[in-house]
């Protein structure tokens, strides 16, 4: 036994398993292994798992691909057919647009308690629209100016659509939607690691409130008031990722609009 | 073809590798590592360096996640794993390490392909799954315990097989 006999941690056990212990700690853990043989069979089991897996899975990266992961194909098609996405999009969002604003028309009452059924109107609709992959908006990001005009002459109010991308957020697009207090505006972006974030906005009564926080089991939204109108963030559970877009948000919304007689 | 181009083209065999184990079904993961590609060439330019083949596997990672969201909602599509072929047939002698993912939880399953498969740090496992080290370490641990406890538990069943 030596002097760097002392317990060897689960975690060390995995690190030795992948190479990631550092070299002065694996003496150490082999002489622990010959002594307990409980943890030299787990480390066995766990190696065997990785040849296992290598023997079923190594050969796909040996094939050759089939041809529509070709790069230079997908790199051309993308910019092509971004064009006719988008031309539909925005003759989609005339149509849809109109309509749904007349079938909202006069829903106008709410109530405080309204803002938690308008927060998971919210999330909801983040749920619906966020997997989409082929028409995730009715109107694509890079009409930003035509999409906050339509968007604010539908809720009767001046709206933004605030800029993100000092987070790494691109703008999708939006698209009208109903919400319980009527017409409402739903902005969408995108990380670069394809991770989506939905801001929904619309008329309240409530009265206005700081940044609050609400969870579900696989997203969470920050949802706020100001000036009558509610606006919800919604995103991937991760907390302090939501916080810093939703802060963001909050402050540009809020330079916006300073407050009337105070 | 520009660098950032070839440095995607010379990912895909090995993301073609992560997908299949990930999906367990060779249509869908060559759909994902299509929408893959097709998203990192749209995000192009918001790329200021750094590891394009980490990059390349964090929007895998998710696109699978959102993926397995919308089937939750669908009950009636579930059942990937009854029409997985690959897990069937003269296969059978390696068929329980496949099973035995199909049994885990989705982020423990890629933490565990990310290691053992990608042979990716702990420390890049961290950052494509947007979680603490500490987070992967134990995510690691528990698809282990439970890839054992669930080939020693089914080993008996192997007799039959044949």
């Amino acid at each position: 036994m030596t002097d760097q006999d002392q317990t060897i941690t689960e975690d060390e056990l995995h690190a030795y398993v992948d190479d990631e212990l550092p070299a002065e700690r694996r003496a150490a853990v082999e002489a622990w292994l010959a002594a307990h043989l409980e943890d030299a069979a787990k480390v066995a089991a766990w190696r065997n798992h990785a040849e296992l897996l290598r023997a079923r899975y190594g050969g796909v990266a040996r094939e050759i691909p089939p041809e529509r992961l070709n790069v230079a194909r997908l790199a051309c098609r993308r910019r092509n057919g971004w064009i006719a996405v988008a031309s539909a999009a925005a003759l989609a969002a005339f149509v849809i647009g109109g309509f749904i604003g007349w079938t909202v028309r006069g829903v106008e009452s709410s109530s405080p308690s309204d803002l938690t059924r308008f927060t998971a109107d919210a999330l909801e609709a983040y749920r619906l629209y966020v997997v989409e992959v082929r028409h995730p908006v009715e109107v694509p990001g890079d009409q930003r100016p035509h999409l906050v005009e339509w968007l604010s002459k539908r809720l009767g109010s001046p709206l933004r659509a605030p800029q993100l991308e000092r987070l790494g957020l691109k703008l999708v697009g939006g698209r009208l939607l109903p919400g319980p207090t009527g017409a409402t505006a739903f902005f969408m972006y995108e990380a670069p690691s394809g991770e989506r974030f939905t801001l929904y906005c619309g008329h309240t009564s409530a009265h206005e409130t700081a940044l609050r926080y609400t969870a579900g089991a696989q997203n969470a939204a920050y949802y706020w008031v100001d000036q009558n109108l509610a606006y919800v963030l919604s995103g991937p559970a991760e907390r302090d990722t939501l916080l810093k877009i939703a802060q963001a948000a909050y402050d540009q919304i809020d330079l916006r609009s300073p407050r009337q007689g105070g | 073809m520009n660098e950032f181009r070839q440095r995607i083209e010379a990912a895909i065999p090995a993301l073609r590798r992560y997908a299949r184990a990930l999906t367990r079904d060779t249509e869908i993961a060559d759909d994902i590592v299509q929408d893959t590609v097709v998203r990192a060439l749209r995000s192009e330019h918001l790329f200021h360096g750094g590891d394009v083949r980490a990059w390349l596997y964090t929007i895998l990672t998710n696109l699978n996640r959102n993926r397995l969201r919308t089937l939750s909602r669908r009950p009636a599509l579930t059942s990937i794993k009854d029409s997985d072929v690959i897990t069937n047939g003269p296969e059978s002698g390696n068929r329980d390490i496949g099973r035995a993912l199909d049994d885990l939880a989705e982020d423990q399953r890629a933490t565990l392909l990310l290691v053992v498969l990608e042979g990716l740090t702990y420390r890049e496992v961290a950052e494509v799954q947007g979680v603490p080290i500490g987070t992967v370490m134990s995510r690691l641990a528990r698809a282990r315990m439970q890839i054992k406890a669930y080939l020693d538990g089914e080993r008996p069943s192997l007799r039959r097989v044949k």
